[in-house]
């Protein structure tokens, strides 16, 4: 088992011998907090060679351009090596393998495993049934906590602190696993949520009912307009197509919402605009040279934010 | 008196009483009695001052396994087992549903591993003052109790 239960909460077994990382609630405030003053480390000084000699595999069962290449660039900063596959079709998956006898086949060689998987629950499982240390890279719609930390980490350097900001949700708000793990992770630290959605995309209410539970306060719009002229943050997100069972939903909503340049006029000055991306049309190019967008420098974080997630993994193995 | 006319007692076995009687038919199903060989008393539509209308299976000469009594607890939780021997009830046991259910509950996501792949389903079981809700362990999707799916 990779942990009990308190509360609710999945609590990680610390008598384990790996030390998996599948979703943002394993962290404690106290954790979450260390790997961003690690990452901080890592951005002074990128090539620490603290998994040389280790092997770290990367399966890519889903397609990632980011994810992937800033988890590989952490492995060789840190001085180790990577195996693996980005497109599940070269794997034996095609061939009808299960994650288990994967799981099992790759960690006879790789001392961690970084796993992207369409399946909702893949990363707990192979966290379950491995014997080395699983880092969730997504696993469908539900959990990314590396772009999680990627998320805290671009806040914390933007506006010097987590606590007591607003920030806005913008986009999809139902499927995003991004805006699902943010909203849990900032819980720690007293945050007002302006949620924008279209109704077919607002955000599930078992999220509305985690924010009243923890006191934090929250209002929701369809519309976005200038609806973020008091936030800190503005998190943009991408309406993701491949997260449709529907897809004549899809086109219906594919283009709620593109904010551009202007809309920016009256927003506060220490705004930043965050997006996971890809970007698509939710944010108009005139955006990119406003000084209040942030996204490419959120992106470059995430480097460093993999490296400290990689060396917590396996230091502490 | 009435009572013992309409349902014949039981020498040995298992009596699951106060069933709502319109869940009596969902417990035949769930607990697989169509095709369980035993002697099995069914009656239904009995007066209850506790609920109104209630249905009580009796089962001959069989204890039910956790994974049952758990399929109990999620359909119908007030329902009481009363356990059978020569003729006396030698125990009352309360319906609790335990903090994990492994197995006996379907992920109403499609997309869950559990659907996808050979993996066993663990639930957690989550209670406030208003509901009972069950939280995927893998995929994390919360369902209210009274929306499983049974497998």
């Amino acid at each position: 088992m990779a942990g009990k239960k308190e509360n609710g909460k999945i609590i990680r077994n610390n008598t384990m011998s790996k030390n998996s990382l599948v979703s943002i609630s394993d962290y404690s405030k106290d954790e979450i907090l260390s790997i961003l003053e690690s990452a901080a480390g890592f951005e002074a000084n990128p090539n620490q060679k603290t998994l040389d000699g280790k092997v770290i595999a990367t399966l890519f069962f889903e397609p990632s351009t980011r994810t992937r290449l800033s988890f590989e660039t952490a492995v060789i900063r840190l001085g180790g090596s990577i195996i693996g596959f980005s497109d599940a079709a070269t794997s034996s998956s095609s061939k009808g393998e299960t994650l288990n006898d994967t799981i099992h086949m790759v960690s006879c060689y790789a001392d961690a495993i970084v796993m992207r998987h369409p399946l909702e629950g893949a990363a707990r499982y192979a966290a379950e049934i491995s014997p080395v240390p699983i880092i969730n890279a997504g696993d469908g719609a539900n959990q990314h906590p590396s772009q999680t930390l990627l998320d805290l980490y671009s806040i914390l350097k933007t506006q010097g602190t987590l606590e007591n900001l607003t920030i806005c949700l913008v986009g999809d708000l139902k499927y995003g696993r991004t805006v699902h793990s943010l909203l849990m992770a900032m819980s720690h630290f007293n945050p007002t949520f302006k949620f924008i959605a279209p109704d077919e995309l607002k955000m599930p209410d078992e999220y509305k009912v985690f924010c009243k539970k923890h006191n934090i306060k929250y209002t929701e719009s369809t519309e976005l307009n200038d609806n973020f002229n008091d936030a800190d943050i503005l998190y943009m997100t991408r309406v993701q197509k491949e997260r449709f069972l529907d897809l004549m939903e899809y086109e219906r909503v594919k283009n709620v919402y593109t904010l551009k340049n202007e809309m920016l006029a009256h927003s506060k000055p220490n705004l930043r605009i965050l997006h996971p991306l890809p970007r698509v049309t939710e944010i108009d190019p005139d955006v990119d040279t406003n000084e209040k967008a942030y996204y490419f420098k959120q992106a470059q974080n995430g480097l460093y934010v993999r490296q400290a997630i990689l060396s917590k993994v396996l230091i502490q193995q | 008196m009435e009572k013992k006319l309409k349902v014949a007692a039981l020498k040995d076995g298992t009596v699951i009483d106060h069933i709502p009687s319109d869940k009596l038919f969902k417990v035949v199903h769930i607990l697989h009695l169509d095709t369980c060989l035993n002697q099995i008393t069914l009656a239904n539509n009995l007066e209850s001052k506790k609920i109104g209308s209630k249905g009580i299976v009796k089962i001959a000469d069989r204890a039910l396994a956790d994974n049952e009594t758990n399929k109990l607890a999620l359909i119908c939780p007030d329902a009481k087992i009363n356990i059978i021997r020569d003729y006396e009830v030698v125990e009352k046991r309360p319906l609790v549903l335990p903090d994990e259910i492994r197995e006996i509950v379907q992920c109403a996501n499609p997309n869950c591993i559990t659907n996808n792949q050979p993996v066993q389903t663990r639930f957690f079981v989550l209670k406030d003052a208003e509901n009972t809700h069950l939280k995927c362990r893998y995929c994390e999707r919360e369902v209210k109790v009274e929306e499983v799916k049974i497998k």
